[in-house]
């Protein structure tokens, strides 16, 4: 079941175009990622999916409905966990319901039982400062998993995590991913990253950035854990960095 | 147990630094270098405070009341114009420059006209207590508000949140350190504008009694007064670092953890 959708989104800042012609989906349940190298339009992007900027031309629709250029459908997570350090790491997580008009305390009652999928359980009255690296970004991953509708939005989140974290939040990610039910589109710059999480990645590339090819990863999300060590990961990687070096060659040409 | 004596010495070392002071300044008038009528000795201005200390407490309660009055009002009105402020770009363009040019005036040359306007109640000394506590809380929470994270500000929006949402869940948190350090300035100034005030008319205040005393060249009862002004800049000062902890009770917390965290996800 497609859950959302581009159509033909371009866009344009001083008269330098940024993005052109993006069309993509997301199926229900699937992870896809976006991956592109610096200044391909990553950002721009992220922002339309959220609704925080309006395209210039296309569409972006949610479970059917266009909600383009109108946020509040879908969550997004940064690099930076973004958690506000004067709020307690519950009313933190439970910001969007309270954003939406929900009251403080039905918020909180909606976001308790999430603490233990999200193995947060004992941190609902600390503040962030008191939270480890990993905790925070899990935290941070429950309240845009509170403010979703079934889609999340990473831009690079486990980027700023040592090794032996980010291998071990991407592994609770699609385990949790599985279990919650819900959709992520990653954007990120990282091919290991997206080859380990996605079902199918979307290579952007190119000034203007523009989505040429679409690569599925075939790999049962049961077995991703030590998937990098194998040799399809190899050559997935392969394919995908000759995609990019083919693409900053033409862009130099014409640049 | 070392950042324990550290703690020990940075007490010790001001607490050191005044006691030297105190003794020079003894040793001063009890060797007649200076005379007792010019420089009353720490002992004399002790004395002269607990003699006259009924007397005192009048005159400081009016003080204190023009003080926290003026502090009050201005810190309603800076909080008003930085909101103003940051909501309209424009009007931070006009208003700031001429805010610090009214900071350049010196406090001494608008007391009189203040009182020539205002007469001699406390009407003149809330309002020059305002003028000199209300730049530094204003000024204060605007650089608060321009600390937010643009991240954070996107982050809500992406919520939907609405203006006043992102105002009352990042801005005004994140401005409250700002805030308080402005508040802070803003404290001891508010006593030394409320007696400034008072040197130029009124019947009751730290100012007149200060004025009385050396009209009589009682300059150990003029010491008692300066000692009490001190004082009562330091408490206010103290009150406002109390609140700031009350209200901000999430940096105990950073302080409790800053470079302790070695927890494993």
């Amino acid at each position: 079941m497609e859950l959302l959708r581009t159509e033909n989104i371009s866009k344009s800042y001083s008269g330098r175009m940024i993005l052109r012609d993006i069309s993509m989906h997301l199926e229900k349940g699937e992870l896809v990622s976006l991956l592109g190298l610096s200044g391909s339009g990553k950002t721009t992007l992220l922002n339309i999916l959220s609704g925080l900027i309006r395209p210039d031309t296309g569409s972006v629709y949610l479970s059917g409905a266009e909600i383009t250029g109108q946020p509040g459908h879908i969550s997004y997570m940064l690099q930076k966990d973004l958690l506000l350090e004067h709020k307690r790491v519950i009313d933190n997580v439970a910001l969007p319901l309270i954003i939406r008009g929900m009251k403080k305390e039905e918020a909180r009652k909606r976001a308790e039982p999430c603490f233990r999928d999200f193995d947060l359980e004992g941190t609902q009255t600390l503040y962030p400062s008191q939270l480890s690296g990993g905790m925070r970004q899990r935290a941070a991953l429950l309240r845009t998993y509170l403010g979703s509708q079934g889609v999340i939005l990473l831009d690079e989140p486990f980027s700023a995590l040592d090794m032996i974290t980010r291998e071990q939040l991407h592994a609770w990610y699609l385990d949790i991913m599985s279990r919650m039910g819900f959709s992520t589109v990653l954007i990120t710059h990282d091919v290991d990253e997206a080859i380990q999480l996605s079902d199918r990645i979307y290579l952007l590339t190119g000034s203007p950035g523009e989505i040429h090819h679409e690569i599925r990863v075939d790999c049962p999300r049961n077995t991703r854990q030590d998937f990098n060590l194998l040799p399809e990961f190899a050559a997935y990687k392969r394919q995908i960095r000759d995609i990019l070096q083919e693409a900053m060659r033409t862009s130099n040409a014409a640049g | 147990m070392r950042k324990r004596s550290e703690n020990i010495r940075d007490k010790l070392l001001p607490a050191g630094a005044f006691a030297l002071i105190l003794l020079i300044w003894w040793a001063l008038s009890a060797s007649g270098i200076i005379p007792g009528f010019m420089l009353p000795s720490p002992w004399d201005m002790i004395s002269a405070l607990f003699r006259d200390f009924p007397n005192l407490m009048t005159h400081a309660w009016v003080s204190i009341q023009e003080a926290v009055y003026g502090l009050l009002i201005g810190v309603l009105l800076a909080f008003g114009l930085a909101c103003a402020m940051d909501r309209f770009g424009m009007l931070e363009k006009a208003v700031l420059p001429l805010l610090v040019v009214t900071q350049t005036i010196p406090t001494i040359a608008i007391a009189p006209l203040l009182v020539l306007w205002m007469g001699f109640g406390m009407a003149p000394k809330i309002t020059l207590v305002v003028i000199t506590t209300f730049f530094p809380v204003a000024v204060g929470l605007l650089d608060g508000f321009k600390s937010v994270d643009p991240d954070a500000v996107a982050l809500l929006r992406s919520m939907n949140a609405t203006r006043w949402q992102i105002f009352r869940h990042v801005k005004i948190p994140a401005s409250l350190p700002f805030f308080f350090s402005g508040l802070r300035v803003s404290a001891s100034y508010a006593v030394v504008g409320a007696v400034i005030s008072e040197w130029l008319g009124g019947f009751e205040g730290l100012g007149v009694y200060m004025t009385r005393v050396r009209k009589a060249y009682a300059f150990d009862k003029m010491f008692a007064v300066i000692l009490l002004i001190v004082i009562v800049s330091l408490l206010l000062m103290k009150l406002v670092n109390v609140i700031k902890t009350a209200a901000m009770p999430w940096l105990k917390y950073r302080k409790e953890t800053d470079g302790t965290q070695r927890k494993t996800v």
